[in-house]
């Protein structure tokens, strides 16, 4: 089979958006796993402040899901605009 | 220089095998290791319980040898079964089994480490609730090995599926995104199903009337820990059965490949991340038992958010897969 330049610009696109998004969802994943376990922990500790913690605990998370909205962002440009 | 099919198939079987035994082996030894350093730990704070930790920590070890079982016996089959070689997508298959099993059993044997190491740290600490961990051990260990039992499904699936009907172009970038995909997500989900088991024994040699508690949110929390898991599964057997159209052009091959890379990578994350929030709640549920509500209610907030990458990955496959 021929292959051409659009093609082959098109398949490495495609490579790329997996690749993207597969590794820039293990950082956020591990990283909100940890900011939960010591939310957890501090509720634990000090029950009476859970509100203000699980609030903290999420915006952490927040933060922390950023990269992997910027590696969602990528696929979607790598699939779509590119 | 002209090859048949045969000998393609043969040499990515000797490859595979290889590859399978070759990363399997990788998690066991080291939750293998961490159950013998705990042990030895534990042995040197009550010496005179030698022999209970030693029963522990071998039944322990036992059970993280199962995942690189599995890819014994993937390499094996891939080493000396006969494989009908009908198509060029066996070439592909065969090795994909490989890749399968070996990353997938990575995180279970790393993950049955750290249960079996808390039992035996436990034991010596608390000696009346040797039963109790001994069991607490077996259930977390066993659930750590699902992920790596799908690995062994989706492997044996690619050894022994018939591709001859479908065209080689994309079919084989879908089978070896097939064995990504299982494989690679396996990892997340038996490390982090192990740090949930693992917290969990340690919790209640700490505090043995929590037992039933631990023990339920532990559950809880490795069966959240397996959907990225689950997802990868789920991915590969929608690349394995669907049926895709022949194509001229390269890119709906690399389109199908880049799905299965993305699942896999996409769970590894996720599954640690999940593990270690859900560690985090069962590991206080034993210490302060009265705020178990709260505890679980944010331990599943935590891990609902862990989870949200694991979907992103997902929803790119499946555009992959469906879409482009």
């Amino acid at each position: 089979m021929a292959i051409e330049g659009a093609d082959l610009i098109k398949a490495a696109a495609f490579l790329g958006a997996g690749i993207s998004m597969g590794l820039g969802a293990i950082g956020p994943g591990v990283g909100e796993g940890m900011a939960a376990a010591k939310a957890c922990e501090a509720i634990g500790r000090n029950p009476k402040e859970a509100g203000l913690l699980t609030r903290t605990m999420l915006v952490g998370q927040a933060v922390s899901e950023s990269t992997g909205i910027y590696s969602l962002v990528v696929s979607l440009l790598l699939l779509f605009v590119v | 220089m002209e090859q048949d099919i045969q000998t393609w198939v043969k040499l990515a079987a000797y490859a595979g095998g290889g590859l399978s035994i070759g990363f399997g082996a990788i998690g066991a030894a080291i939750g293998e290791g961490y159950t013998a350093a705990q042990a030895n730990a534990a042995v040197s704070r009550n010496p005179g319980l030698a022999g209970e930790v030693f029963k522990s920590m071998l039944v322990g070890q036992a059970i993280a040898e199962s995942a690189s079982i599995f890819a014994l016996v993937v390499a094996m089959i891939l080493l000396f079964s006969n494989i009908a070689a009908t198509s060029y997508i066996t070439v592909a298959a065969v090795f994909a089994a490989g890749l399968a099993m070996g990353f997938g059993a990575i995180g279970s044997g790393v993950g049955a480490g750290f249960p079996a190491g808390a039992a035996c740290i436990g034991l010596v600490r608390q000696t009346a609730m040797s039963g109790k961990l001994t069991t607490n051990m077996l259930i977390g260990s066993a659930v750590c090995q699902t992920p790596s039992i799908f690995a062994l499904v989706i492997a044996f699936i690619l050894i022994f599926t018939d591709f001859s009907t479908h065209p080689f172009w994309p079919t084989w970038g879908a089978v070896l995104g097939a064995g990504l995909a299982a494989g690679l997500s396996a990892i997340g989900s038996g490390i982090g199903g192990g740090v949930v088991a693992g917290a969990s024994s340690e919790g209640i040699a700490r505090q043995p009337s929590s037992v039933s508690s631990v023990t339920n949110i532990m559950l809880l929390g490795q069966a959240i820990a397996q959907t990225p898991a689950i997802l990868g599964l789920l991915v590969a057997f929608i690349l394995i059965f669907k049926e895709f159209g022949a194509t001229e052009t390269i890119a709906p091959a690399m389109a199908l490949l880049g799905s299965g890379v993305c699942m896999g990578l996409g769970g590894i994350g996720p599954g640690i991340g999940e593990g270690i929030a859900s560690s985090g709640g069962v590991k206080w549920i034993a210490r302060n038992e009265k705020e178990i509500g709260t505890l679980t209610r944010t331990m599943l907030v935590g891990m609902a958010v862990a989870e949200s990458t694991a979907i992103y990955a997902m929803v790119i496959s499946l555009v992959l897969i469906f879409v482009v």
